[in-house]
């Protein structure tokens, strides 16, 4: 299977992406770089986290107007698979190809901690090697997590069953509402989260919890 | 040239946690009877030529585009 992972000035967490989905799906991501105005054929697009341009203005504002978020886009109206990552999720609610608004964490601190997340939903292409309703381990580290959306549009998440991870057992770290941790567009094939499940793939990292997001997604069968 | 001045804040009901900071600060500075703080952004914008009707359509539309989160913010353009 293979994917390609979104590079843009400011992300920081690429290199661990990309470390994270060549050693899932046992080839290396192609990279695609801001400017970019095409994204080859792939199975899953990945952009990662960090301070795409410094969080100026907002946080993934800048980075949602370039030309590589166009073309991203492109694919996921043909059904391509997307996840965004922190960052990367903010990047994806400023492009309009989420619904909703990251804002400063209620604590007004950085936070940088592991969470507990539950998998409220398990029929997407990015959770189906989870089960329904189970807790898993997951790190997060973001300043502007805060998932916002007005009455209506939480309605409509909620109905659908967008809201794909929610933080679990108090453990939310910057007051989203509803708990909200992760979501899918109404297609189901973009997904933003604030965690990070690209740091918690193998023993090394203390666990693996993170890594059936990505085998999900590249349409691997559920790790032993 | 034309200037104008963009401000930027949140919309009514969205939490606004920088504000509420503020305000226990200005609280604790001995401010008595502040009944609430919201924080928001200002633009101010340089354009030449001088089409103000047009100044105004663009600052609109720079708005919409990128200068507001229209989830979370509303806008207003001056021309000064």
């Amino acid at each position: 299977m293979k994917s390609a992972v979104v590079l843009l000035p400011g992300l920081n967490r690429d290199r661990d992406m990309i470390a994270a989905l060549t050693k899932i799906s046992g080839k290396a991501p192609v990279t695609v770089w801001q400017t970019d105005t095409e994204i080859p054929d792939v199975d899953l697009i990945a952009i990662p986290g960090g301070f795409s341009f410094g969080d100026y203005l907002r946080c993934g504002a800048i980075a949602a107007r370039m030309p590589v978020l166009r073309a991203v886009a492109e694919k996921a109206a043909k059904g391509v698979q997307v996840v965004g990552v922190c960052n990367g999720f903010q990047i994806l609610v400023e492009a309009g190809l989420l619904p909703g608004a990251l804002m400063r964490n209620t604590s007004l601190k950085f936070v940088c901690r592991e969470v507990k997340l539950e998998v409220t939903n398990a029929n997407t292409a990015f959770t189906r090697n989870y089960s329904a309703g189970q807790i898993i381990r997951c790190p997060v580290a973001h300043h502007d997590g805060n998932y916002f959306a007005d009455p209506e549009t939480l309605a409509s998440i909620e109905g659908e069953g967008q809201v794909v991870f929610r933080y679990a057992e108090g453990t939310n770290p910057n007051g989203s509402i509803n708990d909200i941790a992760g979501i899918v567009n109404k297609a189901g094939n973009v997904l933003g989260l604030m965690p990070h499940p690209e740091n918690l793939i193998e023993a090394a990292h203390g666990g693996n919890d993170g890594r059936a997001l990505f085998e999900s997604a590249l349409g691997l069968p559920k790790a032993a | 040239m034309i200037k104008a001045r963009v401000t930027v804040t949140l919309k009514n009901g969205v939490l606004d946690p920088q504000g509420k900071a503020i305000e226990h600060a200005l609280d604790g500075l001995g401010f008595g009877g502040i009944g609430s703080v919201r924080q928001g952004k200002v633009f101010d914008v340089e354009i030449d030529g001088a089409d103000k009707a047009k100044a105004e359509a663009d600052l609109n539309a720079m708005c919409e585009k990128l200068l507001a989160n229209t989830v979370i913010e509303n806008y207003s353009v001056t021309l000064t």
